[in-house]
């Protein structure tokens, strides 16, 4: 079995601050590969250069065989992504939100017609196609954009936090499909989550990660019986430690802040 | 193709369905041909200039577009920041049809917003010489519609918030305005500001709009042509070169 996606020695530098440091991993076709660790160690910094948005500062990276770095285009085609933070046009309907990614992917329109109307139905948002996204909730936000990122049927699923905000009826609903697509159509899938007991129950191998570097690699039950830990959660605070980490404020929150300190000069 | 199309579609939506941002962008060019139009108009006519709508309109025409144009191509800046542009940048599509989808969108959206502004001015008495010259004077909007779209476009790029915006408003947008012809006729002005008139892009796309609708051009319409159309396609190359290298 050839390896999907494969990183080996990927450094990335902000000025002195190591965000991720000779880290390397494989995630062979058809696995769900869960990538866990605290608030700013590295997860995000990794998917971002594995999806051609931020360049490395050395090591090598590979997308189903090409470069993310030089072959951008095959690489882009391969994947689809949830981001972490929302990536939707607020000022359009679900509907025009999916019809633009179908466009932008190059699905033929009555393929793109018949799927978007089969992923809406399954997110349970059909009934709420033709409303703006920004009268949707949190949760409905997430579902679309899961549904948004099957849309154009990708080899390779990126999902940073996918189930962020969400009931547990949702959760389980999107994992049991996501496990569906990586058994029956051999899909790739790399996710982070902070929820421990999701990642037991969906991944078939964790890396755990902290400071940049990985600090633990295996099956979860693996993980468990390493650290003599009942749950993979236990796991996961014995190798990472009980310090709480501080997330740097996200460029979103920095932006707010300027609104306010400028508001009134603003034009929107 | 299609992914230029969808993204052009994307922009006009997002204008049409904000009456605010369309009327809110009216206010200005609104306010400067009333109260500077016929503020003005008695001591223009004596100064020998003859009527000042006649004169202005063009000018606030042009205002109304490099306003809305500047501030089209500035959205990369929400769009970065609200997330949207990741959906973009991850997608298989090259950078340079995401710019032009865009800056096309943009430069639509600053045309319709000038077209009204004509609407208006007609209403406040502006008469055109010929409508053979119409056309002339829509293809002076649209390349000015293009350009400055391309610079803001080229300038959201390289900021990654809302810090810069006053700079970009008092030391760009305004100065581009003030220092061209829209408000007033170069001739007779001091030599050290015509030649800034003279280096404004602006000044070209005025004298093309006011040329088309007056028939009388001050710098040629090929002069007009010739240097709005090159300057266009440097800043979209720029534009382009800029947004081909953003990271998140």
């Amino acid at each position: 079995m050839s390896a999907m996606i494969e990183v080996r020695d990927l450094v990335k530098k902000f000025g002195d601050f190591c965000a991720v440091d000779h880290i390397s991993f494989a995630v062979p076709e058809g696995k769900i590969f869960g990538f866990l660790g605290p608030n700013g160690a590295g997860k995000t910094t990794t998917i971002k250069m594995l999806t051609t948005v931020l360049h490395p500062t050395s090591g090598s990276l590979s997308v189903d065989g090409h470069d993310p770095r030089r072959e951008q285009h095959q690489v882009r085609r391969s994947f689809g992504i949830v981001f972490q933070d929302p990536s939707l046009d607020d000022e359009l309907t679900a509907r025009e939100n999916m019809e633009l990614h179908g466009v932008l992917y190059g699905v033929p329109p009555a393929e793109r017609k018949e799927r978007i109307e089969t992923l809406l139905a399954f997110v349970e948002l059909w009934d709420r196609r033709n409303d703006y996204v920004k009268q949707y909730s949190g949760g409905m936000k997430r579902r679309l954009e899961v549904a948004r990122t099957l849309l154009h049927k990708p080899k390779i699923l990126f999902l940073d936090e996918p189930t962020l905000g969400l009931d547990p009826q949702t959760r389980n609903h999107i994992w049991s499909f996501i496990q569906s697509l990586s058994k029956e159509q051999n899909v790739t899938v790399l996710f982070t989550t902070h929820y421990m007991e999701e990642a037991d129950r969906v991944a078939d191998e964790i890396a755990i990660i902290d400071h940049g570097k990985i600090v633990a690699e295996g099956a979860p039950a693996a993980l468990k019986e390493k650290t003599q830990a009942r749950s993979l959660e236990d796991a996961f605070i014995s190798l990472t430690g009980h310090a709480i980490r501080d997330d740097e404020a996200s460029s979103a929150d920095r932006m707010r802040m300027m609104r306010r300190v400028w508001r009134g000069s603003g034009r929107r | 193709m299609s992914a230029i199309y969808i993204l052009w579609l994307r922009q006009l939506k997002r204008y049409l369905r904000s009456r605010a941002r369309i009327i809110g962008s009216l206010g200005q060019p609104l306010l400067f041909l009333l109260a500077l139009g016929f503020g003005f108009g008695p001591t223009f006519a004596k100064a020998g200039g003859g009527n000042y709508i006649q004169f202005l309109a063009p000018g606030i025409i042009a205002m109304g577009i490099l306003f809305t144009a500047v501030f089209s191509g500035i959205e990369i800046i929400w769009d970065r920041q609200f997330g949207f542009l990741k959906e973009t940048l991850v997608a298989p599509v090259s950078r340079l049809q995401i710019v032009l989808g865009r800056a096309l969108g943009g430069a639509t959206v600053a045309m319709i917003q000038g077209a009204v502004v004509f609407v208006i001015c007609l209403l406040a008495g502006f008469r055109f010489q010929s409508a053979l010259l119409l056309p002339v004077a829509l293809a002076f909007m649209f390349l000015i519609a293009l350009l400055f779209t391309a610079i803001g476009t080229a300038i959201g790029s390289v900021l990654e918030d809302m810090q810069g915006f006053q700079l970009i408003m008092n030391f760009l947008v305004m100065p581009l305005f003030f220092f061209s012809n829209a408000l007033f006729p170069v001739q007779g002005l001091p030599r050290p500001l015509q030649f800034i008139i003279h280096l404004n892009p602006l000044t070209y796309g005025v004298d093309g709009i006011r040329g088309a609708f007056s028939n009388t051009f001050v710098f040629g319409l090929g002069t007009d042509f010739a240097v709005l159309g090159a300057l266009t396609a440097i800043l979209l190359a720029v534009g382009s070169y800029l947004f081909s290298k953003i990271q998140l």
